[in-house]
């Protein structure tokens, strides 16, 4: 297995008191495989990738419990040296806003370059050789030119390639794009998504693809985790989720989406919000806005039901649901 | 029934300057460059786009928030750039705003029951003194927040909650039409839903019309009756919410169709798949005759040196397109 994480808890210690961000989130991604992290916001999508990286802002993030491995190596209680050297050259991570991921102050060859200097011991010149091959690699026009301009001479959709090029540069072998597409217009998303999508067929690269975007994730997801207030809900590969959701947050999620192929009667909604992460409900984090809710939802936490070819889902009704 | 609204040419330039004391102008943005459009009361307009398309000057500029630099707009007739005094005041009640985002569009300082009162301070004559506490509680609950709350201020309620906020403020002068700029775009999944389900409640009980912008193709066809897709300050192609979706002919509006995802992972690989390269161009320099030639796949000399009018050339809708054909794009 490429990286796993395993029972993950991490808490934000704040002045309002203790916020359980993640509550027990495990999940693993292989080589060539697409797994997306579905959630809408404050699930905890971000804050586990941030936690996988060893980027979460400590205090007020704080890991209390569980492991993230890669190549079964432990990066939890790993040296930071050793944390870098990872997160160089093992995971990589792009962010959904590229204008404040890239440093304003220096042109996009230089960042690009920085790394391959540093951890490659290349030359000057080997280093923009290699940075403009990877701007190439990544589709943006006139490489040898835009090598030299600063990130503010980019449009949106070329930032998003710079920062790209700039994951890739070490060539590592798993690659975590935290709503990589969100802030691009739609026609300039799809360039971005395929360009991934091919960069990582060629490299065998394992994708962690967070988004909210359930079409996104039907068009390139392998498998899916559904996150819900600091825990996973479901997992299940892209068919069989689309084509019977598992668990009751999935399928309302689904039926609330307006859709592009008919003009449809009134949405189903999801009745409240999503919980404080102060005061998460006992119980199934879900059942106070779950429309299938009986009293044990309030009392007992779901385990992961079993639902066949690795499926799970933390409904205490999993199979019911998964059956219509 | 005549029309509520009519535009007619409408056109918006910025100018871009350079220098401090010797300002000069050395080009003009054009963010909205010859709009034509009319709609009907009760109906909802939705007009999308990517960034940049004007979508969103086109709605300060009919909110009368910003001067056009040429064009018109009749509301009821009745020239809306021309009011002015008592007049201009009558109009303003019947059409009012929602805007994209719920965190800075409402003062933070003000309490609910003020924001959501605040257009009866200005119009005394819609609500006399002694019933606008009644009313603002009305208000909310038309929305769906509760009544009790008119107390507390924006940050104790969430996004959605802020936005109904917004639309209750907007309720609150009984519009005859409210122009909504992207008011779900920031919403999440489940939130966006109880939104949009509001506004189409809202327009049967009131009889509203709306103009609906924003860059969610699904969620625009979902609320529409008639859609105008913009593409560098211009409409491309205007129709019914079945004309656009299911026979586009503009080459612009096939690519946007066919670039959004869609929530069937079946679909993989046996969907008509139209790629665009490249960004839009900028406002300030747009290409000669059609505007999208640059990015088209279809682009001709003739696309370069003649501007497509739009105009019937297939089908029932207008499309600006030389070459104008239908395809179907959607699965």
């Amino acid at each position: 297995m490429l990286l796993e994480v395993e029972d993950l808890h991490v808490e934000f210690r704040t002045r309002d008191g203790v916020a359980r961000v993640l509550n027990g989130v495990s999940y693993h991604v292989s080589a060539g495989e697409t797994l997306a992290v579905l959630g809408e916001s404050g699930s905890g999508k971000s804050v586990t990738a941030q936690a996988v990286m060893g980027i979460l802002d400590t205090p007020p993030a704080h890991v209390t419990r569980g492991s993230v491995r890669f190549h079964g190596e432990e990066l939890l209680s790993a040296s930071p040296e050793r944390r870098r050297a990872v997160r160089a050259e093992g995971v990589a991570m792009i962010f959904q806003d590229a204008l404040s991921a890239l440093n304003p102050v220096f042109t996009v060859g230089f960042q690009i370059e920085e790394q391959l200097r540093l951890r490659r011991g290349m030359s000057r010149a080997q280093a923009r050789a290699r940075a403009i091959e990877l701007l190439d690699l990544v589709r943006i026009p006139a490489a040898r030119q835009r090598v030299r301009e600063y990130p503010h001479q980019f449009s949106g959709g070329m930032r998003q390639r710079a920062m790209i090029a700039m994951a890739l540069a070490l060539d590592p072998e798993v690659l975590i794009a935290d709503e990589p597409t969100t802030a691009l217009d739609v026609t300039v998303q799809a360039q971005i998504m395929d360009l991934l999508a091919e960069i990582q067929r060629e490299r065998r690269m394992g994708l962690v693809l967070i988004t909210h975007d359930l079409g996104v994730v039907a068009e390139v997801a392998d498998r899916i985790v559904v996150m819900y207030a600091g825990r996973i809900v479901e997992q299940a590969d892209a068919v069989s989720l689309f084509r019977s959701p598992g668990h009751p947050y999935t399928a309302a999620l689904m039926r609330s989406l307006p859709r592009l192929d008919s003009k449809g009667a009134a949405l189903e909604t999801i009745r409240g919000l999503p919980p404080s992460l102060l005061r998460v409900p006992p119980g199934c984090p879900f059942h106070p806005r779950c429309p299938r809710a009986e009293d044990v939802c309030a009392s007992r936490v779901p385990p992961d039901v079993p639902l066949g070819a690795g499926r799970t889902s933390a409904c205490h009704f999993a199979e019911e649901v998964v059956g219509g | 029934m005549g029309e509520l609204l009519e535009v007619r040419e409408l056109v918006k330039h910025f100018p871009v300057t350079r220098g401090v004391v010797f300002r000069r102008t050395v080009g003009r943005v054009r963010a909205v460059d010859g709009v034509s459009f009319s709609l009907r009361a009760g109906e909802t307009l939705g007009v999308v786009g990517e960034s940049g398309c004007g979508k969103s000057t086109l709605a300060q500029v009919l909110m009368r928030l910003e001067a056009p630099t040429s064009g018109t707009v009749l509301f009821e007739g009745s020239p809306v750039f021309g009011l002015r005094g008592a007049a201009l005041r009558r109009w303003r009640r019947d059409m009012q705003i929602v805007l994209q985002d719920p965190y800075t569009s409402l003062n933070p300082r003000m309490t609910v029951g003020d924001i959501v009162g605040e257009p009866f301070e200005i119009h005394p004559e819609v609500a006399p003194r002694g019933s606008r506490a009644g009313r603002v509680r009305e208000l909310l609950d038309v929305v769906g927040l509760n009544p009790e709350h008119l107390n507390r201020y924006p940050h104790q309620f969430s996004g959605g909650q802020r936005q109904r906020i917004g639309i209750a403020r907007a309720l609150a002068l009984r519009p005859k039409l409210i122009v909504c700029d992207e008011p779900v775009s920031a919403l999440d999944v489940s939130i966006q839903a109880q939104v949009m389900n509001l506004l189409g409640e809202l327009q049967d009980e009131f009889g509203l019309a709306y103009i609906f912008i924003a860059h969610d193709l699904s969620v625009v066809r979902h609320l529409s009756d008639r859609v105008a897709v913009m593409y560098l300050g211009k409409i491309v192609e205007i129709g019914t919410e079945e004309e656009i979706y299911e026979h586009p002919t503009h080459p612009y509006t096939q690519a946007l169709l066919s670039a959004v995802p869609v929530a069937d992972p079946t679909l993989r690989g046996r969907r008509d798949v139209i790629r665009l390269t490249g960004d839009v161009p900028s406002p300030v320099n747009p290409p000669t005759g059609c505007r999208f030639r640059t990015r088209c796949w279809k682009a001709q000399d003739v696309c370069a040196t003649e501007e497509p009018a739009l105009a019937i050339r297939v089908g029932n809708h207008p499309s600006a397109c030389h070459f104008a054909e239908e395809r179907h794009v959607i699965p």
